[in-house]
């Protein structure tokens, strides 16, 4: 990837929010896996956006309109290119993955799975590649069945191989997971699932932002992404999906902007990708998603992985070295996430402490619940890491958990 | 507000050692409450006889902030009828959320008040209480959500 060195080292200054924070108390930003914080340059294009070409799209004859209209439909060509989709119209912008995902359950599982079938979904998923699924195949009458991870969060692929048939219409599974860093193998999945005429649908929340995300690479045949784990917006994202599949699918909602034409006794429905964008778009939210494509370009895909991976290592070690604490995972590849726990003591109280210190981490179960249970364990403690982050975040971290454990264990 | 007056000894006393915490075979009486935000839980169990609250035990997981606030919560109320124990979750929550009083004329459980400073930690401090009420007044599931639920 063409880069232009960006300093790894200053690239910080480019985030207002941190900037602002470390101007008064000290913030050591450790949540970007929930949501990353945004540089001036996005803040600037939606700013741009809402000043200059603010209109509504599609339909506007006017001048302002038609700008709009050219920025969002730039903003999914760039989105598009970036997941290397054949083409901008196997994407459909989303409010996030939430909807994305839902939109395929709703959709593509409201009319593809049927009484008898099985959706596979992994033990790891969030939340939201989990419950749309278990709603429509209880309303379909099929059955979901977890796939198994490992102790270390991996997933077990040997049980894939081994449990998978025709009965299987759906693997669903995220490409890295937010509780233990783990990065999935899309590839051999998808292989395994198509060898049975399975869709694979990919949550790729937690991947955007951490390595290239390559719809024909994976060989997915739908992929969810948001812009705000990828220092985008809130309340933007996008679906990918294969083009055969999205042009079956009946409509998720329905109303004004995905139709071809409407009467009392019927109505005909647009094609992709308008059919599934009913209502107003978030066009200022798209201009920001394409604008922190930009900046991912600008600082490289790799480098951006490599940085994260680098300091969520040094975590894990230094971690790993005080006694009482539980690094949970150890999948041979990892993103820059880390989980923990320390012997008898709450990670609520944890994240106190260490919120006293500046040091922001999430605790909790993180949407993923069956997997705290798997793990035998009732929440973690999240550390996660981007761009902006350095060695100093991983120091304030490892002293304010030695004072965490000072004060509660 | 340091972090020493939130995490008091007998704040974590109570949180590593709670009462009354188990079961209880003879309850007459039930809820579970639940935050959903960090997945805590707690189920109250209490047996009421003749208006008074005879016995009462909690169980569940959740962090010191919650466990220490059952824990001197079943302390307070054993013995109590269930008017005076319903009077009491409102007094709690009341000191919790309030600008003017706080918790400091409830004995033990003043040591609750730097909580306050916390804003996000107070339900973790209030979520047995609600689930006291439920109990006594008719059962069920409360969350801190919907605490009134």
């Amino acid at each position: 990837m063409g880069t232009q060195a960006v300093d790894l080292s200053s690239v910080k200054s480019e985030f207002p929010a941190l900037v602002q924070a470390t101007a008064g108390k000290p913030l050591h930003y450790l949540d970007s896996a929930a949501t990353t914080q945004r540089p001036e340059s996005v803040i600037q294009d939606v700013d741009a956006f809402y000043r200059t070409h603010n209109a509504n799209v599609h339909r506007g004859v006017y001048e302002l309109s038609q700008l709009a209209t050219e920025d969002y439909e730039r903003a999914r060509a760039s989105v598009a290119a970036w997941l290397n989709s054949p083409s901008p119209e196997q994407v459909v912008f989303t409010k996030g993955c939430t909807e994305s995902l839902n939109l395929v359950a709703s959709a593509w599982g409201g009319t593809n799975i049927r009484p008898g079938d099985r959706v596979f979904v992994s033990t790891m998923e969030h939340h939201s590649n989990l419950v749309p699924w278990q709603v429509i195949a209880e309303a379909r009458g099929a059955e979901l069945v977890p796939i198994p991870v490992t102790d270390g969060v991996e997933l077990d692929l040997s049980w894939l191989e081994s449990n998978l048939d025709e009965s299987v219409k759906v693997v669903a599974l995220k490409a890295v997971c937010n509780v233990s860093g783990t990065v999935n193998p899309i590839q051999e999945v998808a292989r395994l699932a198509h060898g049975v005429g399975a869709v694979v649908v990919v949550d790729a929340a937690q991947a955007l932002a951490h390595q290239k995300v390559d719809v024909q690479e994976w060989d997915a045949d739908f992929v969810a992404v948001t812009a705000h784990k990828a220092f985008g917006p809130m309340g933007v994202g996008a679906l990918y999906g294969r083009a055969d599949l999205l042009h079956a699918m009946p409509p998720y909602q329905t109303g004004g902007g995905m139709v071809r034409g409407v009467s009392f006794e019927r109505t005909g429905f647009a094609e992709i990708p308008d059919r599934f964008e009913a209502g107003t778009p978030n066009v200022g939210g798209a201009v920001g998603f394409e604008s922190a494509l930009k900046f991912i370009q600008r600082v490289g895909i790799e480098r951006i992985g490599a940085h994260e991976t680098d300091l969520a290592e040094a975590t894990r070690q230094r971690l790993q070295m005080i006694e009482g604490v539980q690094v949970h995972g150890n999948a041979k590849r990892r993103a820059g996430i880390v989980s923990f726990t320390l012997d008898g003591v709450h990670p609520h109280d944890i994240g106190t402490v260490l919120s006293e210190q500046g040091v922001a981490v999430r605790v909790g179960h993180h949407c993923c619940m069956p997997l705290m249970e798997r793990l035998r364990i009732h929440a973690t403690v999240r550390a996660s890491y981007s761009v902006y982050n350095d060695l100093s975040d991983v120091d304030a971290l490892i002293a304010a958990v030695q004072k965490a454990k000072e004060i509660l264990a | 507000m340091s972090l020493n007056d939130l995490y008091q000894e007998i704040i974590l006393d109570h949180g590593k050692k709670p009462r009354n915490f188990g079961e209880l075979e003879t309850a007459t009486h039930e809820a579970e409450g639940f935050n959903p935000l960090c997945g805590d839980q707690v189920r109250v169990r209490v047996r009421i006889e003749e208006g008074k609250i005879a016995d009462l035990r909690f169980s569940g997981h959740g962090c010191a902030i919650s466990t220490a606030s059952a824990s001197m919560m079943t302390q307070l109320v054993k013995g109590k009828t269930v008017d005076q124990a319903v009077a009491l979750v409102e007094k709690f929550r009341e000191a919790m959320t309030s600008d003017s009083v706080g918790p400091e004329g409830m004995g033990e459980l003043g040591c609750l008040s730097g909580v306050k400073q916390f804003p996000n930690r107070v339900k973790c401090a209030t979520l047995a209480w609600h689930t006291l009420r439920s109990a006594v007044t008719g059962g069920g599931k409360v969350t801190t959500e919907k605490p009134d639920a």
